[in-house]
């Protein structure tokens, strides 16, 4: 096999010295959370940080257009806007932020311990007592309508009506969770190395299993209609074309190396996956043919791929490591 | 890759001298940092520590063994805590004194991510010399702890009559001979008693001769939690004794609370060291066997209605 073609030359190397938890380009800024509670954005090529948990660590952090939510281990939920300024959006004193995630229009949720907090677009906060501390958090692609992972399943919570959540229902404990672009699946990982869905129009469960690993990175094709996973020696990419999502059938594989995938980003416009592996290696993969491009070479010591994402008009991608190295790739 | 962080695992009944134990741990100047991981807070706090509070969520693992439990909650907080490498040097884990110590160990065997990045140092019980007895008597978990322990600290040994701490101290060799065990006021104990023991790598637990296993000491059958000791001569057959230790522990595994060995297979020049927790099995061959080194093989199952004439014959029956 030939060697992929290379964009190495097309990386420029960024300053993060910690453990990357999350990365993305709000404003359009390259901007990475950093495990010591410091957002820091790369302004014409410096870094700016903003002290988002000072004295603190990070927890969980949610990277995305408009800005970065980070949850820390001060019990503190900060939005950091796409200029760098700091709010503070909740607290909960003593506890870690388990979890946090951001809808597009501004809606914000947390959850330290079983208690999940939802805040609107317009600040009102509401709490909901989740059956057991969830993992994971997602929003509905449309409307106010909150995902958890949780112990044996996953429970869909209006924020603003006065109902008891729906709860899906499946034996194990649910990590990660990510709603289909159409709205029409939910899906998780799980500890048992799986992943597991649900069609929710008719609560029809799915199971996708052979993970080597745990797969905690789950991302969605623009189109919808593939779903990219980390926790295996490749990227495996699920097919959602049909109403029976990817029952009976084959996912792909794409970028099979002898290391395991860490994190997933596909492209926003077309189908080509980034993947970034636990030797901190990253691949471009188009799912049509297969076809590779080498992102960056595997450095001994740097470390696993933490963060991997687009920016909005999928011409740069930017990615952070377990052991603090940080690039973004431009596309010639 | 980095060094595994060690992990010290501090259980003990209600009441034994936990919490006191852990303060001592934290405040005695050893110029370490450690990364608490308590079950509630306020009691312990030192501002060089990262103390994390815990729900002590246990959950079943979705792969058909009954007794295949993990703390759910430990798994996120390890997971967390390793993402601040260099903040602490070491793991201390306090559980409550209702707990079964068996989520937490097989938390570090069964989850890849926790074993790959931290190793279970010791499991040290705190035992109270006034009230076990009655302990014994009402709460099995209190059993469960002394059965798990590498190391035991047999506390408030002052409140009891010289006569009344040999009764105490026979009744937990009966149920785990192989503990290391320090009799303490106060849980004052020298902190390298405790911590960083490698109890869990074996070496030393299996070379400590369980002599409290032999005659003498039988009037204590009504304890139903024992161990069984066995000393097997030259080589065993690993063809025949993987698959019975694997049978076994899959049956018996509900009743097995820990169970360890080193073995001596033919022709292999290291030794095989194993480990398990119910039906979690875990070894690995590791050093060579010394050429003045007596190749044998040495198991301890510490568990409930072990029938050790069975387990002898039939480790006997794997003998290469």
């Amino acid at each position: 096999m030939n060697a992929p073609t290379s964009l190495t030359s097309n990386v420029a190397a960024l300053d993060a010295g910690e453990h990357v938890f999350a990365a993305g380009f709000p404003g359009g800024v390259p901007t990475l959370a950093l495990a010591s509670g410091i957002i820091r954005r790369i302004v014409d090529g410096m870094p700016q940080d903003t002290a988002a948990h000072p004295d603190a660590g990070l927890v969980s952090a949610f990277v995305d257009h408009s800005g970065t939510v980070t949850g820390g281990d001060d019990g503190r939920v900060v939005r950091t806007a796409k200029d760098g300024t700091a709010e503070l959006l909740g607290e909960e004193k003593g506890r870690w932020i388990d979890a946090v995630t951001a809808a597009p229009g501004g809606a914000v949720a947390w959850s330290a311990g079983k208690k999940v907090s939802a805040r609107d677009e317009k600040g009102r906060l509401r709490a909901l007592e989740a059956p057991s501390t969830p993992q994971g958090l997602v929003f509905a692609p449309k409307g106010y309508r909150l995902a958890m992972a949780h112990y044996n399943g996953v429970s869909l919570w209006f924020p603003n009506v006065e109902a008891a959540p729906e709860v899906l229902n499946w034996k194990g404990s649910h990590l990660d969770v990510v709603w289909s672009p159409d709205g029409k699946f939910v899906v998780t990982s799980m500890q048992e190395n799986m992943l597991h869905g649900w069609r929710l129009a008719d609560r029809k469960d799915m199971r996708m299993s052979g993970y080597p690993a745990k797969p905690r990175s789950l991302h969605w094709s623009h189109d919808g209609q593939w779903l990219a996973t980390s926790g295996a020696d490749a990227a495996i990419i699920w097919p959602f074309q049909d109403k029976d999502g990817p029952m009976g059938k084959a996912p792909r594989e794409c970028g099979v190396r002898n290391a395991k995938v860490s994190r997933v980003a596909f492209h926003p416009g077309a189908l080509v996956l980034a993947v970034g592996y636990e030797d901190n290696c990253i691949l471009l993969a188009r799912l049509q043919d297969g076809a590779e491009l080498l992102v960056r070479a595997a450095v001994k010591g740097a470390g696993a791929v933490s963060a991997l994402a687009w920016d909005k008009q999928g011409k740069r991608l930017i990615f952070g490591t377990s052991e603090g190295e940080a690039g973004v790739l431009t596309l010639p | 890759m980095t060094e595994k962080i060690p992990v010290t695992v501090l259980t003990g009944y209600l009441g034994a001298g936990k919490t006191t134990l852990l303060n001592r741990i934290l405040t005695e100047p050893h110029g370490k940092r450690f990364a608490v991981i308590v079950n509630e807070f306020g009691e312990v706090g030192i501002d060089n520590d990262l103390v994390v509070g815990a729900d002590e969520e246990v959950f079943e693992m979705n792969n058909g063994c009954i007794c295949c439990t993990v703390r759910g909650d430990l798994i996120r907080i390890i997971d967390g805590l390793m993402k601040r490498k260099g903040k602490f040097d070491a793991i201390i884990v306090e559980t409550t004194g209702l707990a079964d110590p068996a989520p937490v160990a097989q938390t570090f065997f069964v989850d890849e991510d926790v074993g790959a990045r931290t190793r279970l140092d010791a499991v040290v019980t705190v035992v109270d010399a006034k009230w076990l007895g009655e302990r014994l008597k009402d709460a099995p978990e209190a059993k469960n702890q002394i059965a798990f322990a590498d190391v035991l600290i047999l506390n408030k040994t002052d409140l009891v009559t010289p006569e009344e701490l040999a009764e105490v101290e026979a009744r937990i060799r009966a149920i785990n001979p192989y503990a290391v065990l320090h009799k303490t006021q106060r849980s004052a104990v020298p902190l390298d008693a405790v911590l960083g023991k490698s109890a869990f790598d074996l070496d030393r637990i299996l070379d400590i001769e369980p002599d409290f296993l032999e005659a003498g000491h039988h009037h204590h059958h009504s304890d139903d939690v024992r161990s069984v000791g066995l000393t097997v001569p030259g080589d065993l057959d690993p063809e025949k004794f993987m698959p019975w230790i694997n049978e076994f522990t899959q049956v018996e595994g509900p009743n097995i609370l820990r169970c360890k060995g080193i073995l001596s297979f033919k022709d292999e020049p290291k030794r095989f060291v194993f480990q398990g927790v119910h039906m979690i099995l875990d070894g690995d061959l590791q050093r060579d066997w010394r050429p003045d080194e007596k190749r044998e093989s040495k198991l301890v199952f510490i568990g409930r209605n072990l029938d050790r004439a069975k387990i002898e014959k039939a480790v006997e029956a794997c003998r290469a």
